[in-house]
């Protein structure tokens, strides 16, 4: 049976990872920077704070721990970039966050992404199940994450196979272990 | 290639080109009849159909504003989106996986056959299996159905060899790769299959069947149909004895034109073509066209639908190969020991990792919810599509305030399951849960119906004009010259794919309408 390694690791994310082990997201001015230096964004009109507890968010709604903060870091781009152009809608996000950071406190005695654990993290994403910002983010993440050409490997998904001659001789038959 | 005159009234215009419409096309051409399609969407091909499902998506699919109401969960999870079918040349058999059944015998019978059913609107189709086997074996040998015709049939892949080893603990007899128009071996100009996947998204080495690149160019060698691509028609119009002669129709620019018609036969898909028999009324016609019955947009049907995916110890990689890659048919009988009337068929189907995270629970996430994506190249899967209930309130209406790019009232969807639906979908998920656990599923995920891809019903065939929109040949009750062309003169949907059915009654219909025409009777 043709099986493809899913924990290869891409050249990009071998040459960038340093010796540096940062525990969490790194928060400095505008910019949020990944775990071990791996990667950065700028998120000027959301503010740092804000996008790192969006990424936080974004990992907790579909969590997958072979998948860098990056990947999810890319989705909160998008709202980030529509919070650019539309005011009532980066005015809907600092509300909703307010809200939820307000119920984590109470609860939890920390803001949402500062809360270690998260059992106790989710608990508040359920309570906030049917906020706008929550549907928007998961609903961006549907498409934004899993349609990420990058992460189809990960999933053993191997995408296009036309140019490729199809499977024909590419194991489309070759189960072994029924 | 043929180019009529826009007022030309010797015409048959037909509205949509997909099974219905592009088949009727070249078999009117090939009688010598000039014909017009009048294709709403772009035309495409395997050259540019692309590998990619939210590309393709975007590419291929009819995506104008509709709204849905009723208890089906579709309405909830992709309210704007009730059916996932194509605006291009060819339709939904550019997106269709290929399976082509005939409908059992009892199926067009199904009034008879079932009884009573309680808050149902059945009805026997005014035609039976006997008046159609010889139509069925034309379009099998027209489409290239494996299993037929002496054609071998696909070989099965890995979701396939799961299925299969899974029916055969269950103890299933009737189960095979199916009777699929995807060459096995080159045919018809055309090649064999490479396994590609990707079935949805428009084939890219045309070894299936689709109207787009294979009925419609043989129409149009023949000089006498011309398919007008990028063309939506929005009104069909009407003569002062109530006859239609034309259709208005807007370009891609939205540019209005007018054809001029002898014919018109209606073939947008079961939302689409009530929707424009709905929106071409007038001082004749005050609740549309071809509705004195009040049928018109009723008893709109999608199949009892849902889909089992199983997660096992060791990898699968369904994705690999065709997408519907075999078939149960032993729950496919009408047997009311198991709770319900009508029956099921059961067909392997593989998303990609993109769809699968969009239609696998819409709306979950979490733990829960991830580990299952983490499971995805160990999964196999299966779709469950059966027989489901006509009931008039079920229906397409046109929206009251919301219009289109084009100004046309938007059709609404409403949909409700009928109790002998749920029955049935309870049924087929145990039946199928308990066959990939046969085979040692760790886990099985019971996934609801994804926006309807079997639009059925709506403009329903009827031996009386006051139970429905069109009589045996699909020619509408009131107006002699106008016929419906699609699934939606489906009388009962019967537990089968219905594209090759679709396209029987199209080649039926063309030989009707010729005779009707040199008999000058229209």
């Amino acid at each position: 049976m043709r099986v493809l390694n899913k924990k290869a690791i891409s050249r990009r994310s071998f040459l960038k990872s340093g010796t540096v082990t940062a525990l969490g997201l790194t928060v400095m001015g505008p910019m949020v920077i990944g775990k071990n230096n791996a990667w950065s964004a700028t998120f000027k009109t959301i503010g740092a704070d804000d996008a790192a507890t969006l990424i936080q968010m974004a990992r907790d709604t579909y969590p997958h721990d072979f998948l860098a903060d990056r990947f999810y870091a890319k989705v909160i781009e998008g709202v980030e970039a529509q919070a650019g152009k539309d005011k009532a809608f980066k005015s809907m996000v600092g509300k909703e966050l307010k809200k939820i950071n307000s119920a984590a406190k109470k609860k939890y005695k920390a803001n949402y992404k500062d809360i270690n654990r998260e059992l106790e993290r989710v608990d508040i994403l359920k309570s906030n199940e049917k906020s706008p910002l929550f549907q928007k983010i998961r609903g961006d993440l549907v498409v934004g994450l899993y349609n990420n050409k990058e992460v189809w490997p990960k999933f053993g998904y191997e995408g296009e196979s036309a140019s490729k001659g199809g499977y024909m001789s590419r194991g489309f038959n070759d189960i072994d272990w029924l | 290639m043929a180019k009529f005159s826009k007022s030309d009234g010797d015409v048959v215009v037909i509205i949509g080109s997909g099974a219905g419409g592009g088949v009727l096309g070249m078999e009117l051409a090939m009688k010598g009849i000039k014909t017009v399609i009048l294709e709403a969407g772009g035309r495409h091909g395997p050259q540019d159909f692309v590998n990619d499902e939210w590309a393709s998506f975007g590419q291929i699919s009819w995506l104008d504003k509709r709204t849905t109401s009723g208890d089906w969960r579709v309405s909830r999870d992709f309210s704007g989106l009730p059916s996932w079918i194509v605006k291009a040349v060819g339709g939904s058999t550019l997106h269709w996986a290929g399976a082509s059944l005939r409908f059992q015998p009892h199926e067009w019978k199904a009034r008879t056959t079932y009884g009573n059913v309680k808050g149902a609107d059945l009805l026997d189709w005014p035609i039976d299996a006997k008046e159609m086997a010889p139509w069925y074996a034309r379009a099998e040998n027209h489409m290239g159905t494996t299993g037929t015709n002496g054609i071998p049939r696909l070989p099965g892949n890995n979701n396939y060899k799961v299925f299969a080893a899974g029916a055969k603990k269950m103890g299933y007899k009737q189960f095979h790769t199916g009777n699929m128009s995807i060459n096995s071996q080159p045919r018809d100009g055309r090649g064999a299959c490479a396994q590609i996947g990707f079935c949805f998204q428009g084939c890219k080495s045309g070894a299936k069947w689709s109207s787009g690149y294979v009925s419609i160019p043989k129409g149009e060698a023949t000089g006498k149909l011309e398919c007008r691509s990028n063309s939506q028609v929005l009104k069909i119009e009407h003569d002062k004895s109530g006859k239609v002669d034309g259709v208005v129709y807007a370009d891609k620019d939205g540019k209005i034109h007018k054809q001029r018609a002898r014919i018109v036969c209606v073939a947008g898909n079961s939302i689409e073509s009530p929707r424009l028999l709905l929106n071409s009324e007038s001082n004749m016609f005050k609740n549309g066209m071809a509705n004195s019955s009040g049928q018109v947009g009723r008893n709109y049907m999608r199949h009892m639908t849902a889909s089992t995916y199983a997660i096992f110890e060791k990898p699968v990689y369904f994705y690999r190969g065709t997408t519907m890659a075999g078939i149960i048919q032993d729950e496919s009988r009408h047997d009311t020991s198991r709770g319900f009337v009508g029956g099921y068929e059961l067909e392997t189907l593989a998303l990609g990792l993109p769809f699968m995270a969009a239609f696998l629970d819409p709306g979950q996430w979490g733990r829960e919810f991830s580990a299952s994506m983490e499971g995805y190249d160990h999964m196999a899967g299966l779709w469950i599509v059966g027989e489901d209930m006509p009931q008039a309130s079920n229906r397409v209406t046109l929206h009251k305030k919301i219009k289109d790019q084009h100004g046309m009232p938007v059709p609404n969807v409403n949909f409700s399951d009928h109790e002998n639906d749920i029955k049935m979908r309870n049924h087929a998920w145990k039946q199928s849960t308990a066959l990939y656990e046969s085979v040692g599923a760790t886990k099985t995920i019971q996934t609801p119906p994804y926006p309807s891809t079997h639009n059925l019903g709506t403009n329903r065939m009827s031996a009386k004009a006051s139970d429905g929109v069109v009589n045996k040949y699909g020619q509408t009750w009131d107006i002699k010259n106008l016929f419906v062309s699609d699934g939606s003169q489906f009388t009962t949907g019967a537990a089968e794919n219905p594209t090759l059915t679709i396209v029987a009654l199209a080649m039926r219909q063309a030989k009707y309408i010729a005779k009707q025409m040199s008999s000058k009777a229209i």
